[in-house]
């Protein structure tokens, strides 16, 4: 008989990280149950260091005794090892499509919106206009109510940044570069989204990701003031 | 395979990104119009096809376009029979693309890296990052390969396209820096596997000469010191 062990399903994150929330988010879409484990990114701990000795990151997907590393990777991965509802779509150039805004979404958006959050001055002014650009292109990319149509998928997941770190980075930092006007299409996908249950219960409640993000950017430049 | 007019490439012979999309379509045995971009004048077709980045390589089948080379070879891993490029179990799927996408994030910008350095301070920690990507990659083969020709076993696979397609670009930087990035000694299985990779039926027809790659990579830098 199969060991229990052969098929348990762990997550290793970082409860404020998207990407911790992206595969807790494909696993509860999948009806997957998992042992969600809290790493310490200040004092990384053995199974981490073990399970991804390459770049020692969160997320980690450990299925039985197998390691699987990097978002986007795992979500491949839970979508092949979990056949029911697929959150990619069946054709392969709507895939195509699907893997290449992904892409779009991590180099162009969530990098520039990290930035912006992380910076001062005029690296952070550049980070903000690369952030409004790249939000203006996702604008034209998305056709329907959700990324994948009438229910969440694979990019949706993906953009999950966009729809619940965004608002928070943006407070803590005194940046807007989401222009409801602008996007409306992100605007309603966003709300959408966040009213989705399976959504809310794999993302960290906003009332502490605020403060935390908020004491992150104070420890890096210190109390918030006007001038920045 | 299928009728030439319904697959196209828009390419430029340089590009490790655009190798990657031949050997792929090579390895199918996919007969495809390949459309030579020229340097600092892009196509119409090109910036239509790939109004977001509007670069090369762009797959055009039935005159739909999919870009981003590992995307690319994905598409067409499931779109034509013939030789798998990524395996068939979710685990070993994981592995591949995680390797791929190493490659991308950490060898190849450090390969670009050596050839913009500044200083031999900057110089030295590139290299430092570039052989001790190659190190674990000889890892990797040793471990996703286990002991066979390449990363995918007795044939190319996903992980031999990714790195490989950088072997030309590889040997201009030994050439450029005088380091050795091979090394029978550290890198014994990598040595070996590039012969493999280089010479295979699917590889050597359409892999650019070291030669030409080394006179375009003093135009380009040409370029890049007068626009410094």
């Amino acid at each position: 008989m199969a060991s229990d062990d052969d098929q348990k399903v762990r997550v290793l994150g970082v409860w404020n990280s998207p990407f911790s929330a992206m595969v807790k988010l494909a696993l509860k879409l999948k009806g997957v149950q998992y042992e969600y484990i809290e790493e310490d990114l200040q004092n990384k701990g053995p199974l981490l260091l073990e399970s991804n000795p390459v770049h020692k990151k969160i997320p980690v997907l450990i299925h039985g005794r197998k390691p699987v590393a990097e978002s986007v990777v795992i979500l491949e991965y839970i979508n092949e090892t979990w056949p029911e509802n697929p959150l990619l779509p069946n054709d392969p150039y709507e895939r195509a499509q699907a893997r290449f805004w992904a892409k779009f979404i991590e180099e162009k958006c969530g990098r520039a919106i990290w930035t912006a959050y992380g910076t001062q001055g005029e690296e952070k002014e550049k980070a903000i206009k690369d952030a409004e650009e790249g939000l203006k292109i996702l604008e034209e990319g998305l056709k329907g109510k959700f990324f994948n149509g009438e229910t969440i998928g694979f990019l949706d997941i993906v953009a999950c940044g966009i729809a619940f770190w965004l608002p928070v980075l943006e407070e803590a930092a005194d940046i807007k570069f989401f222009d409801p006007e602008k996007l409306p299409r992100l605007r309603c996908w966003t709300e959408e989204y966040t009213k989705v249950e399976l959504v809310k219960e794999a993302f960290p409640p906003r009332d502490k990701l605020l403060p935390a993000f908020k004491a992150y950017r104070d420890q890096m430049f210190g109390p918030k003031d006007s001038s920045t | 395979m299928g009728e030439k007019g319904e697959v196209k490439l828009i390419g430029a012979w340089p590009s490790p990104f655009v190798l990657r999309a031949r050997v792929a379509l090579n390895l199918k045995s996919v007969d495809y119009e390949f459309l030579q971009e020229t340097l600092g004048n892009k196509s119409e077709l090109l910036l239509r096809s790939n109004p977001v980045y509007k670069k090369v390589p762009v797959l055009l089948h039935h005159d739909q376009p999919i870009c981003e080379s590992l995307i690319i070879v994905q598409y067409i891993d499931e779109v034509w029979p013939g030789p798998a490029i990524l395996p068939k179990d979710p685990s070993e799927r994981a592995l591949a693309r995680f390797w791929a996408a190493y490659v991308d994030d950490k060898v190849f910008p450090a390969m670009q890296g050596m050839m913009k350095a500044q200083g031999q301070e900057e110089e030295k920690s590139v290299i430092d990052q570039l052989l001790g990507g190659l190190q674990l990659l000889e890892g990797a083969l040793r471990e996703v390969g286990k002991g066979k020709r390449f990363f995918g076993g007795d044939e190319i696979g996903y992980i031999d396209i990714a790195l490989g397609s950088m072997l030309g670009w590889m040997r201009v930087t030994e050439r450029f820096s005088e380091l050795k990035l091979f090394d029978a000694e550290k890198t014994p299985l990598l040595v070996q596997w590039a012969d493999s990779f280089t010479s295979a039926e699917a590889v050597k027809g359409v892999m650019p000469e070291t030669d030409k790659l080394v006179e375009f990579a003093k135009i380009l830098l040409a370029r890049f010191k007068s626009q410094a």
